[in-house]
């Protein structure tokens, strides 16, 4: 498949990772979670598109899960819990947003030559796909290794997980019963974590991932 | 007969885009006012306030050097003949050949250069203000602007605007995720280059939250009128260039009839009037930055089009 | 034509002796400066001739090592790079006619000048390693006595002691380099090791040997360190040498071995290269935006422009390896144009600085100002220097940077990865030392020359001598004719980049209106000339109509200054609060850069203190170990100078008894 429906594609997947850039650029939560919210979007339609061009109509059902779930259910929720702890205006970052953009492109970088090198026989439009799946990936890791707020880290892992499913839908094939797994173990992970930002915010009135740091003693 | 002809759809386009440009702010302004509830100055205002500048006495500091007076004209030239080269309504421009994209960004470069220089000779502590502001911000857009370049002359194979005005517009280039990151970056570089909200407001009058204002607000008279004027050209010539790269529909090919040139320049006007509305709607959403965040806003252009080139280089589908 | 070139050399040689004996009287100056002027006029038509005429020249003089000789060629590669330096030295001489009126010891320059260009000279006519070398030892020594020739001064001596260290550094480097290229049988002449190219192990070797040798010379990071110290500490006829004709010799050292003497370049060789070149560039600009002396931003400028220069080698190299003649030689021409330009402008940029201190005493920016009134000439030349220097067309610096960039854009083509990451990251930071290079002059020259005078130094300072105005403004007009018409000197390249890149770009003259086509005209062209024209005829036509048709008064008032205008300087900005922003952005990470503000409680009458501390990274974490480790080791073995007659007994005792061991157990 080439021509227009290649570059649809493609331009979705790029778009991805645009969005992935936005979320590294943006340091308040509330502004995070609606960019979170247009990253669903975008995978969604990206799933969609595969599920046009490879005639699978289980990835419909993967692209509807994306939506209601990633794009409305837990930016809502997610919304609800930071105005609950009072920390919907926080500005977070540990490195400036500078040096986080240029890591970024770096790892898309090393994303890109991984990628392509190692499936050097693979389809044309899986490899590259892959490989900005790939770079999804780690952008969400970067994320999280670079933000102090737990709210943030969730965001990264998040968006992570979307990479995964751009990945699996880009290999072509992917079951629905892969994909329902691992939308439902999000979920859960992400109401225990919910919980624990509650009785973490009880305890110690902050969520601050290096308060917490401090309280359990070992950093002397 | 062919360069007699090739020679009047030059001048044609010089004095087109001389004509344009004051009706471009014009427009802007007006737009603004109507998101705003208000009625807004008159679309012609800007070609009155010209006018009205021209008339006046210019009135110079005690140690304005010739320096000063001079960069007025040396602005407007250049910026002129910048504005001239950029393909709106048909490619193929005669003179096209003796600056290519990169010599355009530095003739602007040039302007900016002379500007900050200007804004630097009566000695005050806004002239250097807006200078230290504007080098700053033409340090981050600069290479910006250079990036975005490499990722588009890399998909259509040249640095020429006419050439690449023709690649756009034919059906070889397709969906190119390069293309994407390349034109988010682009119209932040335009927004920043052309002083507009959220890096400068262009119709402040507090001096520290001006920049381009802060340069030039020793002169007076038909030097600010050329001041003036040339500005009004920049986000013309931005505009068009937008347009012309990655909205290319309507330009007329080289050896175009007279219907073709007409579609040509009606579709160049809609361009304009689109992008003009477009951009009062941005204006007018979001608030001014504050400075030190305005590196942040241009380096993510740098780096998304960084990104755009190195995805070229990887890789010719991207 | 060598023989010529030899004979002018010996000359050159000749007018030491002459200057130590005439350096007291008033013939002294004239002579010295005028004999080098017509000396360096007969190298340029030296050169010039060889690179025209496409000849060249080979002799062997008796000197030296006995059994080696001492070889001396032209060839275009030495050809071009006698034009450039000789071209400057010509500038420099005619400037110091006028300039040296103000040298407060001739004795301690005019015996060293003319040695100096002699070494110059010599470097680019040998023809073997020996020779080389020799002349690239006397070329820094000679320089190192113009850098201490204002000796009651402690920081030149320091800037002369760490030149002098650096300069023996790099030529241990290039000896290395050149032993391995010479290998096992020691023929040092150029043309056996052409012949016999090494290993591609030892080749990998003589590159970075040559890399850190002539780059050392040259000004790339983290070698610098020098450059900003000597530079600015020589008679600044001496510095516009320095910065613009030395660093260049450093480049055609590096061109020599790697391109020439090296053999085949491996896929890999461009990688270093071009790392160091862009870091460098980058680095380079950076420093020049925080330095306060006004010679020193123009030695770390000479540093960015170095950087460029490398970068461009490495993509000639790169395209090289892959056998892509035609970019190969693009890149090469992009590489010695700019060296061309850099060597006119940085000429230009220092006689300017030289003219500034003779007339004002002061070299700090803080305390000039307005000389544009008190200077005009000077202040004008001094300009077309800043517009070059930052790529502005139609000047010339822009059509190098253009090369440069139409070289990135061929090498997608590329097959390495490796080359596929770092080429758009060396572009990009090219851009931003390009960018940033124009902040840095409009810095320069706003607060040097407009503005209020900050100082009574800048307030009664005079014009140059008409000799110094009349050199400044060839060099100017230089800029200027190459900027408009570069297709010449592109074309006069073809014979150098056949020999070092194995192809040569498009013959400029023949194309129409005589614009600049790097690959062909569809893809990118550019004619400095007519964009010359059209900016200076809309300019003229924009002034007729305007006067004539509008109003062409002028009235004089009092600064506006939105209506709060200050009588005293100190309130306009000031060098520190220009490049404040750019600190801000880029020097919080690359310098660790600080800002310190005390404001004083309300009631006391102290003065506020603004400090902004800025650390040299390399300097830190590079040479203030180094020295460190030096000096420590130097204390532990200082022991040995106060032992007992029979502790040195023992040491000649224990020496003897170990040799006696090796040649017991030699087999």
């Amino acid at each position: 498949m080439h021509g227009l429906t290649f570059d649809i594609a493609h331009m979705l997947a790029g778009s991805l990772v645009l969005v992935s850039f936005l979320e590294l650029y943006q340091d308040r939560l509330m502004a995070l979670i609606n960019i979170y919210a247009v990253h669903a979007v975008v995978l969604t339609l990206s799933v969609a598109w595969q599920a046009l061009i490879q005639d699978a109509p289980h990835l419909y059902i993967t692209a509807l899960i994306a939506l209601s779930f990633k794009a409305i259910v837990i930016p809502v929720a997610l919304r609800r819990i930071i105005v609950k702890l009072g920390i919907h205006r926080e500005i977070d970052n540990v490195v400036g947003v500078g040096l986080a953009m240029l890591a970024g492109i770096g790892l898309v970088a090393l994303s890109m030559v991984v990628m392509l090198r190692v499936t050097a026989e693979a389809d044309p439009l899986a490899r590259e796909d892959l490989a900005f799946a790939l770079s999804v990936v780690l952008l969400g890791l970067l994320m999280m290794v670079t933000r102090r707020n737990a709210v943030s880290q969730v965001i990264g892992f998040m968006s992570l997980e979307n990479g995964l499913v751009l990945a699996a839908t880009g290999a072509k094939g992917m079951p629905l019963v892969v994909e329902i797994s691992v939308a439902f173990s999000v979920l859960i992970a992400f109401i225990v974590i919910g919980i624990f930002l509650f009785r973490i915010r009880e305890r110690f009135d902050t969520v601050d991932i290096q308060a917490l740091d401090r309280f359990r003693g070992e950093r002397r | 007969m062919a360069l007699i002809h090739d020679l009047l759809f030059q001048g044609g386009q010089m004095l087109l885009v001389l004509l344009l440009a004051p009706l471009l702010t014009g427009f802007v302004r007006k737009v603004k006012a109507r998101l705003l509830r208000r009625r807004g100055p008159p679309l012609l205002q800007p070609f009155r306030d010209l006018a009205r500048l021209l008339r006046k006495d210019a009135v110079l500091a005690e140690n304005a050097s010739w320096l000063f007076r001079v960069v007025p004209y040396l602005m407007f030239a250049a910026t002129w003949v910048a504005a001239s080269l950029v393909p709106t309504f048909r490619s193929g421009l005669l003179f096209s050949w003796t600056a290519d994209l990169i010599a355009l960004i530095a003739l602007l470069g040039s302007a900016r250069f002379f500007l900050a220089l200007a804004g630097m000779d009566v000695g005050t502590g806004f002239g250097g203000i807006g200078a230290s502001r504007e080098m700053m911000i033409a340090s981050l857009a600069e290479p910006a602007m250079m990036m975005i370049v490499f990722a588009i002359a890399l998909i259509a194979g040249s640095t020429q605007l006419s050439t690449m005005a023709a690649f756009m517009n034919s059906p070889e280039v397709g969906l190119r995720v390069s293309l994407g990151l390349a034109l988010l970056a682009l119209i932040i570089v335009a927004v920043a280059e052309n002083a507009r909200i959220p890096v400068d407001n262009p119709a402040t009058h507090l001096e520290l939250t001006m920049v381009h204002e802060a340069m030039v607000l020793e002169y007076s008279g038909r030097h600010l009128a050329l001041i003036e004027l040339a500005t009004f050209l920049k986000l013309l010539l931005y505009m068009s260039l937008i347009a012309c790269l990655f909205a290319p529909w309507g330009i007329g090919a080289a050896t175009a009839d007279p219907a073709e040139i007409a579609i040509g320049v009606a579709s160049y006007v809609a361009k304009l009037v689109a992008g003009s509305f477009l951009l009062a709607v941005f204006e007018t959403a979001i608030a001014k930055m504050r400075v030190f965040r305005v590196p942040q806003f241009l380096g993510a252009a740098l780096m998304l089009a960084l990104l755009a080139t190195l995805l070229r280089f990887v890789s010719r589908s991207f | 034509m060598v023989i010529d070139a030899l004979i002018a050399v010996a000359a050159l040689l000749a007018l030491a002796p002459a200057g130590i004996i005439l350096a007291s009287s008033p013939v002294g100056r004239p002579t010295v400066y005028g004999a080098s002027l017509a000396l360096s006029l007969a190298l340029i038509v030296a050169g010039a001739v060889s690179l025209f005429g496409h000849h060249d020249s080979t002799t062997t003089l008796p000197l030296g090592l006995p059994w080696l000789g001492a070889h001396f060629r032209i060839d275009a590669l030495s050809a071009f790079f006698l034009i450039v330096v000789n071209v400057g030295a010509a500038a420099a001489s005619l400037f110091a006619f006028g300039y040296g009126k103000h040298e407060e010891f001739p004795g301690r320059v005019l015996p060293f000048y003319p040695a100096y260009l002699a070494g110059m000279n010599l470097v680019l006519l040998s023809a073997d390693a020996f020779s080389f070398l020799v002349s690239w030892e006397f070329m820094s020594l000679s320089s190192w006595a113009l850098v201490i020739a204002h000796h009651h001064l402690r920081e030149n001596m320091r800037a002369g002691y760490v030149y002098l260290l650096m300069a023996s550094f790099g030529t241990l480097s290039l000896l290395f380099a050149f032993g391995l290229l010479a290998g096992a049988s020691g023929d040092y002449a150029f043309d056996t090791m052409r012949a016999t190219p090494p290993s591609a192990e030892l080749a990998a070797l003589v590159l970075i040997l040559a890399l850190v040798g002539a780059g050392s010379k040259a000004g790339l990071v983290p070698l610098h360190a020098w450059l900003p110290l000597a530079h600015p500490a020589a008679p600044s006829q001496v510095s516009a040498l320095m910065s613009g004709v030395m660093t260049k010799v450093a480049v055609y050292g590096f061109i020599r071995i790697v391109f020439d003497l090296a053999g085949p370049p491996a896929w890999w060789w461009s990688m270093p290269v071009l790392f160091v070149g862009a870091v460098t560039a980058v680095m380079g600009v950076l420093y020049a935006l925080m330095q306060r002396d006004l010679k020193r931003v123009l030695a770390y400028s000479t540093i960015e422009n170095i950087g460029i220069v490398f970068v461009a080698l490495g993509l000639a190299l790169a395209f090289k390896a892959n056998a892509m003649n035609f970019a190969a030689a693009l890149a090469m021409t992009a590489a010695l144009l700019h060296v061309l330009n850099h060597s006119l402008f940085k000429n230009l940029l220092f006689c300017g600085a030289g003219a500034v201190l003779a007339a004002t005493g002061e070299r700090d920016m803080e305390k000039l100002g307005g000389l544009i009134h008190r200077m005009p000439r000077t202040a004008f030349v001094f300009l077309v220097g800043c517009a070059a220097v930052s790529a502005l067309p139609p000047l010339n610096g822009f059509v190098s940077e253009w090369l440069v960039f139409q070289a990135i854009l061929l090498s997608p083509q590329l097959a390495s990865w490796g080359l596929k990451l770092m080429i758009p990251a060396a572009g990009a930071l090219l851009a931003l030392s390009a960018a940033l290079a124009g902040a840095c002059f409009v810095r320069v020259y706003g607060i040097a020359f407009l503005g209020r005078p900050r100082s009574n130094a800048a307030r009664d300072a005079h014009e140059s001598e008409r000799v110094s105005v009349v050199a400044m403004g060839l060099l100017a007009a230089a800029c200027l004719v190459l900027g408009i018409l570069p297709g010449f000197a592109i074309d006069a390249l073809a014979p150098v980049t056949y020999l070092v890149a194995g192809g040569r770009m498009p013959v400029q003259t023949a194309v129409e209106w005589l614009s600049t086509v790097p690959i062909a005209e569809s893809r990118s062209s550019y004619n400095g000339m007519l964009v010359f024209v059209f900016i200076a005829a809309s300019g003229m036509i924009a002034a007729f109509v305007i006067h004539r048709l509008a109003s062409d008064k002028i009235r004089r008032g009092a600064i506006w200054d939105c209506g709060f205008p200050d009588a005293s300087t100190v309130t306009q900005y000031s060098d520190d609060s220009f490049a404040q922003p750019i600190r801000r952005i880029f020097g919080t990470v690359v310098f660790r850069a600080r800002e310190i503000g005390e404001m004083p409680t309300p009631s006391s009458t102290a003065p506020a203190r603004f400090t902004a501390i800025v650390r040299d990274p390399i300097w830190d974490t590079l040479y203030a170990p180094l020295t460190e480790f030096v000096a420590f080791t130097a204390e532990k073995l200082n022991v040995l100078q106060f032992l007992t007659i029979r502790r040195y007994l023992s040491l000649v005792f224990a020496a003897l008894v170990l040799l006696l061991l090796v040649l017991a157990s030699w087999p």
